[in-house]
């Protein structure tokens, strides 16, 4: 009587049978290697499509900062301005995003009444369920205008902070305008994460913060926040993915400019995914190979920010069984 | 009898706690409303009364004092406590602050002109600079290129799903997991250059078509598919699939007779969300299906395809005023599209949840 812990048991084999097992149990196997095998084409394809300019570019690719790719010979690209770009507008992202997202966690899983806990999860959900497009549209539509005077405030009041120097743009399409709307988009799955990790503190940890006359901060000061660093580290990491990989939003927000600046409240800058989208439509000559190339470093970037997030967060569920 | 009984101290005297009262229940609510009346006669008597500063000034004043108030009657740690408290409902407002703007904004912009006839005409033969055209061929192009996206993926997702709960194992089942779940953070615009090199490698520079548009949507909807499915096969009772095979039933005419209608509405529900999510998806779309079509084509297989998120994208770009009009017209029939599908969703699982 020992058969009935052998998981995941199958019937016994039996006659003709076997053919219709055999045939789903194939196409089943097929169609969990056929994700391996797109994830593989996906870095072959553009390896292979990313190589003749790669081989024909005059400058580095890494280290150079112009974009003279729509030749037929001698093409000159380089990533270097928009790979800063990407990282710049990611990292604003997810240093406005993080404090917020842990903040809503909180509050949804120990400070809201706790039949009200789930529709809130949800409201907070559908930030996530609104299309890039729609807050593009937003950003330059809506929030641009609106934050024209608080740039001009900010630059007359910390301009001697590299970071805010002036003059501010006067249409505001600039990176802190990117970053903030980047961190409205990144801002569910953080919560999400953070959320799901905070739900399964032990109760014996938090009963006996509480028991020990601990107040609800240093309760979660003591109890939740040590357990949960793992699931908040991880969905920070997963947010900074997709804020690193988002095209539209920034495509729209920013007035680009191929240069390597710190000044946020400046136009110019430009990311990875967002002069794809911008220069696809008049790419010639070695134009799409080149721009190929660029969306195969970020698709490496994202594709090593992915996979350490989620060896965070496997390796933080394994700790705390 | 024993008469060194040694003084117990007191209940009420502990050392930490003794020197401090509490303050009223109701103190902080009562002091919300006089900060939020007072800021607003301030704003109102130097005539800048404004919703953003009227808000930040109010919740300023109420953290400042409820805090300075709490640290002189409670204690530091009341005090610290009361700080947290009162910016971690800051931070859940903050977030909704954005949901709250983009919805409105969307929906007061988009309903000028928001009507049957931008609803069912294209832009064929509209100059971008005229009163006139809708989003018609969008929300064809919309429809055809999710539709095959969503046939496509179906499938594929729920077969693997069914392949990592039913039969992998070991090694191989962690690596699927791994790989679907960083697959679910590929950029889109990477799925998008993937087609076109795809494509440029079996048919040629410059031939991409709405079909090239469907596949790379489905590379995004794949892994969503197969984590929320995945998801749903594991809820199915092991007594379920033991009390079928205890009949005779071989294994695949179990999964397909007992297994999946017994998780139908949760995978229908996944399902859904897979399809709210790919349908808002512009950078592929640019990339594949072109962003300068304006006739309404049905044909999957042939030429540029519009589709509603690259109208708004098209719209923008071109910048005038009536252009902007059609974009927020455009992104509030996406919403409600999304919205739909969402709500659906909801009610689908709210209706077969198996413990209602």
């Amino acid at each position: 009587m020992t058969t009935t812990d052998a998981p995941p048991a199958g019937p016994p084999p039996a006659g003709k049978r076997r053919i219709g097992d055999a045939v789903f149990a194939g196409l089943a196997r097929g169609s969990g290697y056929l994700i391996l095998l797109i994830l593989a084409g996906v870095a072959a394809f553009l390896i292979i499509q990313a190589w003749p300019s790669l081989s024909a570019n005059t400058v580095s690719f890494l280290g150079s900062r112009e974009w003279e790719a729509n030749t037929r010979e001698n093409p000159a690209f380089g990533v270097a301005a928009l790979a800063f770009g990407t990282v710049l507008a990611a990292a604003i992202a997810l240093v406005i995003a993080t404090p917020v997202a842990i903040g809503v966690a909180l509050f949804i899983v120990y400070y809201a009444d706790s039949r009200l806990a789930s529709p809130l999860g949800y409201l907070v959900d559908l930030l996530a369920a609104i299309p890039s497009v729609v807050y593009g549209l937003w950003g330059i539509g809506f929030l641009a205008p609106q934050l024209v005077p608080v740039y001009e405030a900010l630059t007359r009041y910390l301009g001697w902070i590299p970071l805010f120097a002036g003059p501010a743009s006067n249409s505001a399409r600039t990176m802190l305008t990117a970053g903030i709307v980047l961190a409205v988009m990144i801002l569910p799955i953080i919560t999400a994460m953070s959320r799901d990790v905070f739900k399964q503190v032990p109760q014996g940890h938090r009963e006996a913060a509480l028991a020990m006359g601990a107040t609800r901060w240093e309760m979660i000061r003591l109890a939740v926040l040590p357990f949960g660093k793992s699931g908040v580290v991880g969905g920070a990491m997963l947010g900074l993915g997709r804020a690193l990989g988002e095209t539209m939003a920034v495509a729209m927000i920013l007035s680009p400019a191929l240069v390597i600046s710190f000044a946020l409240l400046k136009s110019g800058n430009q990311t990875i995914a967002a002069h794809i989208a911008l220069q696809y439509p008049e790419a010639t000559g070695y134009g799409v190979s080149a721009l190929i190339a660029a969306g195969l470093v970020l698709f490496a970037i994202t594709l090593a920010v992915n996979m350490s997030a989620r060896y965070v967060v496997a390796r933080g569920s394994k700790e705390s069984r | 009898m024993s008469t060194t009984i040694r003084q117990s101290p007191e209940p009420d005297t502990d050392p930490l706690e003794a020197r401090h009262g509490s303050l009223p229940r109701r103190f902080p609510l009562a002091l919300l409303a006089s900060c939020a009346a007072v800021v607003a006669g301030v704003l109102l008597a130097f005539s800048a009364f404004g919703a953003l500063p009227w808000v930040l000034l109010t919740a300023a004043s109420f953290t400042v004092i409820l805090v300075t108030a709490s640290a002189r009657v409670e204690g530091h740690r009341h005090a610290a406590d009361r700080l947290v408290t009162a910016l971690v409902y800051g931070c859940f407002l903050l977030a909704l602050a954005p949901l709250v703007s983009v919805l409105w904004t969307v929906i007061d912009n988009g309903l000028d002109r928001f009507d049957p006839y931008f609803l069912s005409v294209s832009m064929n033969g509209v100059l971008p600079s005229m009163d006139a055209g809708g989003a018609y061929h969008a929300i064809v192009g919309t429809l055809a290129i999710t539709g095959m996206a969503t046939l496509i993926s179906v499938p594929i997702g729920l077969m693997c799903a069914v392949y990592l709960v039913e039969y992998a194992q070991g090694r191989i089942k962690r690596a699927i997991t791994f790989f679907v779940d960083v697959m679910t953070g590929i950029p889109s615009i990477v799925a998008g250059l993937f087609i076109v090199a795809l494509w440029i490698m079996l048919f040629g520079p410059g031939r991409t078509n709405g079909a090239a548009a469907a596949l790379s949507l489905a590379v995004l909807m794949i892994p969503v598919v197969v984590r929320s499915s995945e998801e749903m096969l594991q809820l199915v009772s092991r007594d379920l699939r033991e009390a079928s095979y205890a009949l005779g039933v071989p294994k695949w005419r179990t999964i397909t007779k007992v297994v999946l209608p017994t998780s139908a509405a949760g995978l229908t529900t996944g399902i859904m969300l897979a399809i709210a999510r790919v349908i808002g998806e512009t950078a592929p779309l640019v990339l594949t299906a072109g962003s300068s079509a304006v006739s309404i084509n049905w044909d999957l297989f042939d030429g540029q395809m519009m589709s509603l998120p690259v109208f708004i994208y098209s719209q923008v770009r071109m910048g005038g005023a009536v252009n902007y009009e059609r974009a927020w017209a455009a992104a509030l029939t996406l919403i409600l599209i999304v919205m739909l599908l969402f709500f659906l969703a909801r009610v689908i699982k709210y209706l077969f949840a198996p413990n209602r």
